[in-house]
Order: structure tokens, then C-alpha cells, then sequence
């Protein structure tokens, strides 16, 4: 027997697979493995080539693009603080108003929602996320503002007294700061949503039991065990909200009024990061042209600091899962 | 003490606390309602403005950007957003789905497959229109074949599409049982016949969702088209021109001062909205066939 296996030289085992099965293999594992790794090379030089061509507005303006407060294309003036402040104000109100309705979602859905009606309901609010942003656009500019403005009035002149909520009854336009906010809250809510409902479906039902087992009522239970076990999740949910709302171009620019200058009450027109490059960029040249992909830089660089917060969030809320489990 | 006394002993639930409890699951349930009240009025205004517009030549004429009479319909917009997503699609699936199988075949938890993870988490949350400048610089200020073509498009929407695509594509490909890979390489299959003949047939209901999803998200995206495709009025099959899209074309129309345009954007919209609707609903009921069975 032995000496019979020994007449087989340079044959192989029959668990080693032969080179020409080996080879397709390794195309494969390394041809998937350079697709992966071509990925972050492109994210990397995309990243490089947006500083490159921000640099002449950059090196020209500094720190003021940032911070100054005066963007004027006749003037080759590019100050880029109004579409910060908009871009920033215009996200606030989306969180304000978008993330506790889309938590109260996410709890009806999970905790007190009838069997029956949880998959059509959540369903249809993940179709929000599905509406494309240049519809609510045009419902919002040419539905929503209108609708709206009477409103808005009373409400400026009722809370008159509040520095910058209030006031300015006078000066309410149609397109304004919170026309683009509410837009924003409906576009956020949807992915707030699916997140927090995700964290409180892993809530464990331990810990639900034993609220319920202690004497409490429904919401004592969602607020004395569901709530503080999927705070992290729902807090980074928000902050992907935010991202989202932070880079919302199509749907802003036709609702904000595009006015360069920071507005002074909530019902006052504005101009985003985002909304500046889809309005110029067409006829922008030289320098101009460089200041709006600075802008790009700048709503990059905010979106990226904002989605790295968030993942972290949220990763926090998956590893405090797992050892309770 | 036995049970029925023990429960006895617990503090019966006070009036307040049961006020407390029926009034914030009427708030819970409210909120609900709220978040729901836009996608019902933007349905509503959609087909009550829309549907007007879509009768005569409108799916069979294209925009011809006069200022009197008649502005002509969607048909090269609506072929035209077919085409670009048509082909971000044929870009964004095979190198998403490759990149999930790296991860789930080859990386799993090493450190590079997590920097990929990660990296393509962070590609989810760059705003569209950041793609859209990224592939300007890249492909129409460097005059690679052209200025503004349809091509370059299908690019950007691709880059936004890939995300989607990998993380959808990951989670199923997770689900396929290790015990079929297992069962395969047992009998002295390679690990690339194990990929195509076993994993990839197994999650395919699971990609295919996944992949509706990506395309109805492009097929919504104004912001990467606006500097790449540019638009057009005219119908055109040619990937290296520039073309029209149902969103470049609503959003153009948002802005026109004419009634009668921006009744176009309306019934656009509509259809768009359609389009999307369909795209999603099918993923989903797939998606629930699939875990079904």
C-alpha cells in the first residue's frame, strides 16, 4: 500500500486544488479586493481635487470666506458666513421639528402600533425617504409657501417679542428660512425614522417585561426602559438627519429665496452651501467659480465631521447591546 | 403569600399616572398621523395638478423651449432619465456587489474590509451635489470625450448609487446559511464556483431589492445631473451628448415664469413620483416574498 502512494510522485492531495482551479480564484479574491480598495482611492482623490480647485477663492478670502458676511458676485466678493448661517439654520429647524415627530414614529410603530397595521404604516413612511427632493421642491415652492404665509404672519407678529422667531411680520416672504427647514423636517423624518425603529426593536424584552412586571404603565415603560437603552442609536439616527439636511440642494434652492445676506427673522429669505452651487454654477467662472467649490469643500468637510459623529453613535448603541444580551 | 396577595400589594396605577399614560400614547399616535400628512398631500397635489397635463402629445413630444404656444411635453426627459440610470446602474451594481462579496467572502472583520466599510458609510452621507462637483472637476473640466455628456451623469448617479448598493448587498449576502458555502467547498468546489453557483443565486431576491432601490434613488436625483448632463430639449440616444432627465426637467420648469410650464413640472413630477413609487413597492414586496419563504 505504502509503497504503492510513494509511485505517485509529484501528485497532490486530493484536498489541495489544482493550479488551474487556484487561478480564478485568486483573479477573483484580489480583482474584488482592488474594486474595494479602488474605492477609497477615488473618495481620496475626488477629496484632493475638490481642495485644488477651491484653493484660488481659499488663498484669496481665508478665513473670511467662512466668516465674513458678504457674498457679492458683481463684486467678486466672496464671504461665505450667509450660507453658513442659512445652511445651519435651516438644518436646526429640520432637527427642531423633524426628529422628535419621526421618534414618535419610530415608538408608535414599535411599542403600540397593532400587529396588523405596523409593516403598511412604516412602509409608508419609509416611502417619504422615496419621494425624490426636486417634487418636494415644487410642492413646496408652489403649495406649502403660499399656503403658509398668513400663518407665518400671524405667528411673527403674535411672537413678535422672541428676538429672531418673532418679529418682522412686515417682511415675511413665501420663500423663507422656515418654508426650507419644514421642507428638510419632511425629508429627515423618514430616516430618523428607520433608524430609531431599528434601535427600539433591539431594545430587549427583559427589560420592557420587567418595567411591566414593576407596575408601570405603557410610557412609563417606554420611558423608564426603551428610551434610555436606545438613546445612543436614536441620537446618532438624528445626526444622519442632519447630514442629510445639511446637503439638501434641489429641494432648498427653489423654497429658501436665494438671497445672499443672512436673514433677520425666521420668515426672511436665505441662500445654503448647497443651494448657492446649483443657482451659480452654471454661469460661474475664474474666481467665482473656485468660491462655490469652496462652498462644495466646506459642506463636504461639515457633512463628513457630522456622518463620523453619527456612526459612532450608533455603533455605541450596537455594542451596548451586546453584552445584555 | 401567595400571588393574589402579592399582587395586592403593588400600588394600584393612580389616576395621574393613567391620565399621564392615555395622553401620550394619543401624542404618539398623533405624531404618526403627522408624518404621514405630507406624503398624503404631496400624492394629493401631484395627481390633482398632474394628471391635467398628461393628456394629448405629452409622453409623445419633447420640450422645445419656446416662449409662446405650446411648450411640448417629457418623452426625451423621460427617455433620457431611462437612459442615464439605465447606465449608472449597469456601473453602480456589479462593482457594489463586488465590493459586498469581498466583504463577506474575503475581508469579513479584517481591518482593511472595515475601512472600506466604514469609507463607503461615509460615501452615504456626501451630499449629492458634492458628487456632482467631483465629477465635473474630474470628467468635464479635464474635456475627457466632451464637455457635459450623458455618460458623466450615469457616473455621478453611480457614486451615489454604490453605497446603497454594497450595504444592501452586504446584509443579504450575510444571510446566505454558511452552512451552503461549507456543504459546496466540502464537495472540492472552488471558492469562485462557490460565489457564483451557491451565494450569488441564493441572495439573489436580496440583491434585486436592494438594487431597485439604488435605481429609485437616482432616478430622484436632480443635484449630480445639473453640471454633468447639463440638459437639453431635444431627444438624443447618444450617451456622449448631453441629454435631458424628468428632474433636470422639473426643476427647469420650477423656475420658468409660464403657467403652462410649470403645469409641465407638475405632470413630470407625477410621473416621476410613479416611476419612483413603482421601484420601491416592488423592492419591498420582494424583499417580504423572500423572508417569507
Amino acid at each position: 500500500m505504502e509503497a504503492g502512494a510513494s509511485t505517485v510522485t509529484g501528485g497532490r492531495s486530493l484536498i489541495e486544488p489544482s493550479p488551474a482551479a487556484r487561478l480564478p480564484d485568486q483573479v477573483l479574491r484580489w480583482g474584488l479586493l482592488g474594486l474595494a480598495g479602488a474605492i477609497l482611492v477615488l473618495i481620496a482623490y475626488f477629496f484632493i481635487r475638490l481642495i485644488g480647485q477651491s484653493g484660488t477663492a481659499l488663498d484669496h478670502f481665508g478665513l473670511s470666506f467662512v466668516f465674513g458676511n458678504n457674498w457679492d458676485v458683481s463684486r467678486d466678493i466672496y464671504h461665505g458666513a450667509p450660507l453658513v448661517v442659512g445652511t445651519l439654520i435651516t438644518s436646526a429647524i429640520a432637527l427642531l421639528i423633524g426628529v422628535p415627530v419621526a421618534v414618535a414614529t419610530a415608538i408608535y410603530l414599535t411599542e403600540l402600533c397593532p400587529r396588523r397595521l405596523r409593516q403598511p404604516l412604516s412602509m409608508l413612511v419609509d416611502l417619504l425617504a422615496a419621494v425624490p427632493s426636486v417634487v418636494y421642491g415644487l410642492w413646496g415652492v408652489f403649495v406649502l409657501a403660499p399656503k403658509l404665509v398668513p400663518a407665518e404672519k400671524w405667528f411673527a407678529k403674535t411672537f413678535s417679542f422672541i428676538p429672531f422667531i418673532g418679529g418682522g411680520a412686515s417682511s415675511v416672504t413665501p420663500t423663507n428660512y422656515f418654508i426650507a427647514g419644514l421642507i428638510l423636517a419632511i425629508m429627515i423624518l423618514p430616516i430618523v425614522s428607520a433608524i430609531a425603529r431599528e434601535v427600539i426593536a433591539t431594545v430587549p424584552a427583559d427589560n420592557k417585561e420587567a418595567a411591566l412586571a414593576l407596575g408601570a404603565t405603557r410610557w412609563e415603560m417606554i420611558r423608564m426602559a426603551v428610551l434610555p437603552y436606545a438613546r445612543p442609536g436614536i441620537t446618532g439616527g438624528a445626526m444622519l438627519g442632519l447630514g442629510r439636511a445639511l446637503g439638501e440642494t434641489i429641494a432648498v434652492v427653489v423654497v429658501i429665496g436665494d438671497a445672499p445676506a443672512i436673514g433677520h427673522h425666521l420668515f426672511n429669505q436665505g441662500y445654503t452651501l448647497a443651494s448657492v452651487i446649483a443657482n451659480e454654477f452654471g454661469e460661474a467662472t475664474g474666481i467665482h467659480r473656485s468660491a462655490l467649490f469652496a462652498a462644495g469643500l466646506v459642506l463636504f468637510v461639515l457633512t463628513l465631521i457630522v456622518n463620523i459623529i453619527a456612526r459612532g453613535f450608533v455603533a455605541r448603541g450596537h455594542r451596548a447591546r451586546v453584552p445584555r444580551r | 403569600m401567595s400571588a393574589a396577595e402579592r399582587i395586592q400589594a403593588l400600588a394600584p396605577v393612580s389616576g395621574r399616572r393613567r391620565y399621564t399614560d392615555t395622553m401620550m400614547r394619543g401624542l404618539l399616535l398623533a405624531a404618526t398621523i403627522v408624518a404621514l400628512i405630507p406624503l398624503v398631500l404631496v400624492i394629493y397635489y401631484l395627481i390633482k395638478r398632474g394628471v391635467g397635463s398628461w393628456g394629448g402629445s405629452f409622453f409623445t413630444s419633447d420640450p422645445n423651449g419656446n416662449f409662446f404656444g405650446n411648450p411640448g411635453g417629457i418623452r426625451s426627459a423621460l427617455l433620457g432619465s431611462l437612459e442615464i440610470v439605465g447606465l449608472a446602474t449597469l456601473i453602480a451594481i456589479p462593482i457594489g456587489v463586488g465590493v459586498a462579496l469581498y466583504l463577506t467572502e474575503y475581508g469579513k472583520q479584517s481591518l482593511f474590509a472595515n475601512v472600506v466599510r466604514y469609507f463607503v458609510d461615509v460615501m452615504t452621507g456626501v451630499p449629492s451635489i458634492v458628487f456632482g462637483l467631483f465629477i465635473f472637476i474630474v470628467l468635464v473640466l479635464a474635456h475627457v470625450g466632451g464637455n457635459f455628456t450623458a455618460w458623466k451623469g450615469s457616473v455621478a448617479l453611480s457614486l451615489l448609487m454604490l453605497p446603497i448598493v454594497v450595504r444592501s448587498a452586504e446584509v443579504v449576502l450575510l444571510l446566505v446559511p454558511s452552512e451552503l458555502r461549507e456543504a459546496a467547498l466540502a464537495l472540492g468546489a472552488p471558492r469562485w464556483r462557490v460565489v457564483f453557483r451557491v451565494v450569488l443565486p441564493t441572495a439573489l431576491p436580496g440583491l434585486v431589492t436592494g438594487s431597485l432601490l439604488a435605481i429609485a434613488r437616482g432616478m430622484g436625483e436632480t443635484a449630480p445631473l445639473l453640471f454633468t448632463t447639463a440638459g437639453a430639449f431635444g431627444l438624443t440616444f447618444s450617451l456622449s451628448q448631453q441629454m435631458n432627465a424628468l428632474p433636470l426637467q422639473i426643476y427647469n420648469d420650477i423656475l420658468s415664469p409660464r403657467n403652462v410650464v410649470v403645469d409641465r413640472a407638475w405632470g413630470a413630477a407625477l410621473a416621476l413620483v410613479t416611476l419612483v413609487l413603482i421601484l420601491n413597492v416592488v423592492a419591498r414586496v420582494a424583499s417580504q416574498r423572500s423572508r417569507m419563504a
